[in-house]
């Protein structure tokens, strides 16, 4: 066991970027399937329940069949069928979907732990990690640049969902439903379909977010595992415009801000640790309080969006 | 935002047909809003039934330990009521500023900062006479809860930040800052393996209802829903909130206070959720401590869409959950369930529930409209 | 639930010597109901009873008691801190008829267990980890085990491993059950150098699996080799830190077969002797102990096998200080002892064993832990 030389100060900026990079993904996910989701029109706050109930379903599948990404398959086959039940419900009339969403946060997180049991002692099969620190001596600077697949899949979901919603056709299919649905039947799109389809993946997207907790980072089914994390993430969304670059940026942001408390105590900086773990929520209120403006609170936001109207 | 009352969500035009009698057609809307909730309620038990048969479990001890656990005996009738209590207060956080619509999810962060108030409020006061201790303890409640709150409404009118990731964020600072002081600067020294303030003392503690174990809570809880339900069917403001929350460019318009409506609607919310924390304090824990953030606020959400946003629908629902609540333990200690059980269950009822929204309006034997146009 | 996996937990833990073995290698009879009507025994959970860590080291011993004769074990778990955990107490006394009944956690002892114990003075509470006196009401009283001492071993056998002589330690929060094991930890690494650390961070509650993740990659970030843990899951803890070339000691249950190659040794829970002689007394009428403490050699506290990793001085001093602890009343809280802010906090002369009352209301970290305890 060689014991890498400490590289004090310079710990805190290291520890933060390693913790965007790792800490991120699941925010990244489910705030990218959120946008679709809520660019529909539809907002889907039991993103939660599905991210739990991934974590859990792909540490599980991982463990029985003895490979990682086919639990990462199963997260996102379950994931899209909590999302579809969610669009099916919300696509009668008259049903609030933000209190379909709450509750179905409920169901999904119950279910996980409920089924989860028996997976929270055995060690499943990890993802592997793609060293982007190859180049560098310093250990630290290696660890903190192993990358997880996802992360890289969703830095290229996050530019090419920025690119489709402008550029195909079912971008601006999902937009005009968003944004306004009378006009949508207008042109002859069904809005409770094309919101069934954006919801589904929508939760496909979050239950793989949750198997990267799992599986990946911290890599343990725990019932614990998420602490708010979807729910925080479809927040974000907001506070990024329902952009999905933006909401790549935010899920960085917030990794990074996370990894404060834990890094600054490892440097000596010892007291008020509490204040430093709510750094990621201090930093998003201010920049949010600093960046929006009264005359207009809601460029980007679906018309259509329950949330916001 | 579905706050509306039963025959106008029936979203239809109402066509006012002659001949039909009025009173049927009253009692008809009543009946509609007893009858679709209770039999969502009665699929959502159902379904939840061939979830426990699918597990080899007896659906027939369920529904005994639910009976057994959450209302048979006037013990287990006081766990639903004690259970229910703080929800009434935290579900009104987000009934009332929905009215003007606004969705507001981060009563937890007021409720913890409320009952941190007041048990540093009660310190400097020892040897006052019980009654202003309690109505200091109140007012300091009243006021973080409150400011916490009303200053996410601030910040919506004069910033335009969206209020529910800023509720949202207020509550996991709120948190944070309650940790921390009560881990630093307001530690009790003596509370050894739970940090916690100084005690409010014995003699401040707020009683149980004679006969009952059930502490005073609920009746503020009840009152303030109450209360609520009056401000807004019965006042101006609560007229002027429901216009704003319908449109609030015709209001502003129409020249109602759109600014001082959201402020006023955001503080008393979060002052219902610093009440709760206040209560929690002076009836259960006897200090602030972190057990103070265990989830009242975040239930108070569901309990408040249940309720469809109405403070009166609050106190039945809140005690539906408490009795669900009270009995999980039974679920398991008697069926050997895990303690998940409960909250699948819950699931599964409240998206019947929520779904059931779906038929108010076009169960043709309860709506008096769909007679009309039965019968040409 | 009927899942097939590689490993069962019970099989787990028969393979680490935790759990069917456990009765038998304390060396307790069996029990024999003396009780007319079996005896209703309560135990309560903050967390999930499979938690793989503090809760679990509980829902393990009651188990052993669950095939017995004469006694019916009922449990509840994620029972918060909050009046729940009163109507729980009082659900088992009313509905299960428990007259014995054992709150884990330690915010359950005031004021939830004393106001219960004053309203059914028939019923026995004995709760984990509070500090009992006897103005407390007659039909209660509190257990723990010092298990600071095994910390201490595992800091020998972790002064013995670095090479960075720096060592970590993550921890919930700041309380004097966590503050020891840190001390201890500490104090056992400078009995084979003077020279060691012990760098802390505190995670701010018992399950956060996140934070304690990045916790253990901020210390190995920082040159720490040696890792330690007083949180309620140490899994995520164990494994992050295998994954970075770290050893680890372990707390609460024997871990080893998560991390194999890292897994030194760990301080580890039998909360079996405790609950067994509490049900003897129970059943034999006898008055209950309302302040019973035990460490290793009263069978309260046992070390996970050392590894195979670990040197033969680390395991000649290891033996040689579990030898000394069995002797009973080992000191390791000294005078004169300064803590990390330069401040005397043990006078000189002035010495601590084991079951001194004063380490149960430890507020501070001694020189040489790199922490803060607010």
């Amino acid at each position: 066991m060689s014991a890498p030389s400490a590289i004090g100060l310079w710990g805190v900026p290291l520890a933060m970027i390693g913790g965007a990079v790792r800490v991120s993904t699941p925010y990244i996910f489910v705030a990218l399937g959120e946008t679709i989701t809520e660019r529909s029109g539809r907002i889907n706050l039991g993103q939660e329940g599905t991210l739990v109930f991934g974590a859990m379903i792909g540490y599980g599948v991982a463990i029985m069949t003895g490979s990682a990404w086919l639990g990462v398959a199963a997260a996102c086959v379950c994931g899209g069928g909590f999302g579809l039940f969610h669009g099916w419900i919300c696509s009668y009339p008259k049903v609030n979907d933000i209190a379909i969403g709450i509750a179905m946060m409920q169901l999904g997180v119950g279910l996980a732990i409920f089924f989860g049991k028996p997976f929270i002692q055995p060690a499943a099969p990890h993802l592997p990690a793609i060293p982007l620190g190859w180049w560098s001596a310093v250990p630290q600077i290696r660890v903190a640049l192993d990358v997880n697949a996802l992360f890289i899949l969703g830095l290229a979901l996050a530019l090419f969902l920025n690119w489709a919603f402008r550029n195909t056709r079912y971008g601006l299919m999902l937009r005009v439903v968003g944004d306004s649905a009378d006009a949508a039947r207008a042109i002859g799109l069904n809005p409770d379909r094309l919101r069934l389809y954006a919801t589904a993946i929508g939760g496909a997207m979050a239950g793989i977010g949750g198997a990267y907790l799992s599986l990946y980072y911290p890599g343990s089914w725990n019932e614990g595992i998420s602490s708010g994390q979807g729910l925080m993430a479809v927040a974000l969304v907001i506070f990024a415009r329902w952009n999905p670059l933006g909401c790549f940026f935010a899920a960085l942001l917030f990794g990074g801000a996370g990894a404060l408390g834990a890094a600054l105590q490892s440097v000596g900086v010892t007291q008020g640790y509490y204040l430093f773990y709510a750094a990621p929520y201090v930093l998003t209120l201010i920049i949010m309080i600093a960046t929006s403006s009264r005359s207009h609170s809601l460029i980007g936001a679906p018309g259509e969006l329950s949330i916001t109207k | 935002m579905t706050n509306a009352s039963p025959d106008t969500l029936t979203g239809m035009p109402r066509v006012e047909v002659a001949g039909r009698p009025e009173a049927l057609a009253k009692w008809a809307r009543h009946a509609e809003a007893l009858v679709i909730p209770g039999g969502a309620l009665l699929a959502g038990l159902a379904v939840f039934s061939v979830f426990l048969q699918v597990l080899g479990k007896s659906p027939l001890a369920f529904f005994q330990a639910i009976y057994l656990g959450g209302l048979g005996s006037a013990f287990s009738l006081d766990n639903a009521l004690t259970h229910a209590s703080p929800l009434l207060l935290t579900a009104l956080c987000v009934a009332l500023p929905a009215r003007l619509g606004l969705v507001i999810i981060g009563g937890e962060g007021a409720l913890v900062l409320g009952g941190l108030a007041a048990a540093s409020v009660a310190l400097p006061l020892q040897g006052q006479p019980y009654l202003i201790v309690l109505c200091a303890m109140a007012a300091a409640g009243v006021l973080a809860g409150g400011l916490w709150i009303g200053m996410v409404g601030a910040l919506r009118y004069y910033r335009g930040v969206n209020e529910t990731i800023a509720s949202l964020l207020m509550a996991y600072i709120g948190i944070a800052l309650m940790n921390q002081l009560i881990e630093g600067p307001l530690r009790d020294p003596a509370s050894l393996n739970k940090p916690s303030t100084y005690p409010i003392g014995q003699a401040y503690r707020i009683a149980s209802i004679p006969g009952t174990q059930v502490h005073w809570g609920l009746v503020v809880g009840i009152l303030a829903c109450l209360c609520s339900w009056v401000l807004m069917e019965r006042t101006t403001w609560g007229f002027a909130a429901r216009v704003a929350g319908g449109n609030v460019r015709a209001a502003q318009i129409q020249g109602l206070p759109v600014g001082k409506l959201i402020m006023a609607f955001t503080f008393i919310a979060g002052a219902c959720a610093g009440l709760a924390g206040m209560i929690e304090v002076a009836a259960v824990q006897g200090n602030a401590n972190a057990s103070l953030a265990s989830g009242y606020g975040y239930t108070g959400i569901l309990v408040a869409f249940l309720a469809r946003q109405n403070p009166l629908a609050i106190i039945p629902v809140a005690f539906m959950l408490g009795a669900i609540d009270a009995s999980g333990s039974l679920l398991q200690r008697h069926m050997g369930l895990p303690d998940a059980t409960v909250e699948v269950l819950q699931g599964i009822l409240f998206i019947t529930i929520l779904f059931s929204d779906t038929f108010y309006g076009r169960i043709k034997w309860l709506n008096p409209d769909l007679w009309a146009r039965a019968q040409p | 639930m009927a899942y097939k996996l590689p490993i069962s937990r019970r099989q787990l833990l028969k393979s680490t010597a935790a759990g069917g073995t456990m009765l038998a290698a304390t060396g307790l009879a069996p029990l024999r109901a003396l009780a007319a009507g079996p005896l209703t025994v309560g135990f309560i959970y903050v967390g999930s009873k499979d938690d793989y860590g503090y809760n679990q080291s509980h829902a393990e011993a009651a188990a052993t008691f669950k095939k017995m004769p004469g006694i019916k074990v009922v449990e509840e778990e994620n029972v918060p801190e909050t009046n729940a955990v009163v109507e729980t107490m009082e659900s088992m006394i009313n509905i299960d008829g428990a007259s014995l009944v054992f709150p884990t956690s330690f915010g359950y002892f005031n004021p939830f267990m004393l106001a219960t114990a004053k309203k059914y003075p028939k019923v026995e509470f004995r709760h984990c980890g509070g500090l009992w006196t006897k103005a407390d009401p007659a039909n209660t009283g509190s257990y723990f085990g010092y298990i600071g001492m095994g910390q201490y071993l595992n800091g020998i056998v972790a002064g013995h491993m670095t090479k960075s002589k720096k060592l970590g330690f993550i921890a919930a929060k700041p309380i004097p059950q966590v503050l020891l094991n840190i001390n201890s930890f500490l104090l056992g690494a400078r009995s084979v150098d003077p020279a060691i650390t012990v760098k802390t961070i505190f995670t701010g509650d018992w399950n956060l699996p996140v934070k304690e993740a990045e916790a253990a990659n901020a210390l190995a970030d920082q040159g720490i080799d040696v890792l330690t843990m007083h949180v309620d899951s140490p899994k995520v803890i164990i494994q992050t830190a295998a994954g970075r070339g770290l050893y680890v000691c372990g707390y609460h249950v024997d871990q080893a077969a998560l991390a194999p190659a890292n897994y030194l040794t760990g301080a580890n829970w039998n909360w079996a002797k405790p609950y067994h002689d509490f049900i003897t007394e129970k059943l034999g009428h006898k008055p209950l102990g309302q302040f019973v403490r035990g460490g290793i050699p009263e069978g309260f506290v046992k070390m996970s096998p050392l590894g195979s990793m670990v040197t033969a001085p680390a395991r000649k001093q290891f033996d040689a200080t579990l030898a000394d602890i069995m002797k009973g009343n080992f000191a390791i809280i000294k005078g004169p002892m300064k803590d990390n802010t330069g401040k005397i906090v043990v006078p000189a002369g002035k010495i601590y064993p084991e079951s001194a009352i004063e380490l149960e209301k430890m507020n501070y970290l001694l020189e040489g832990v790199i922490g803060s305890t607010s």
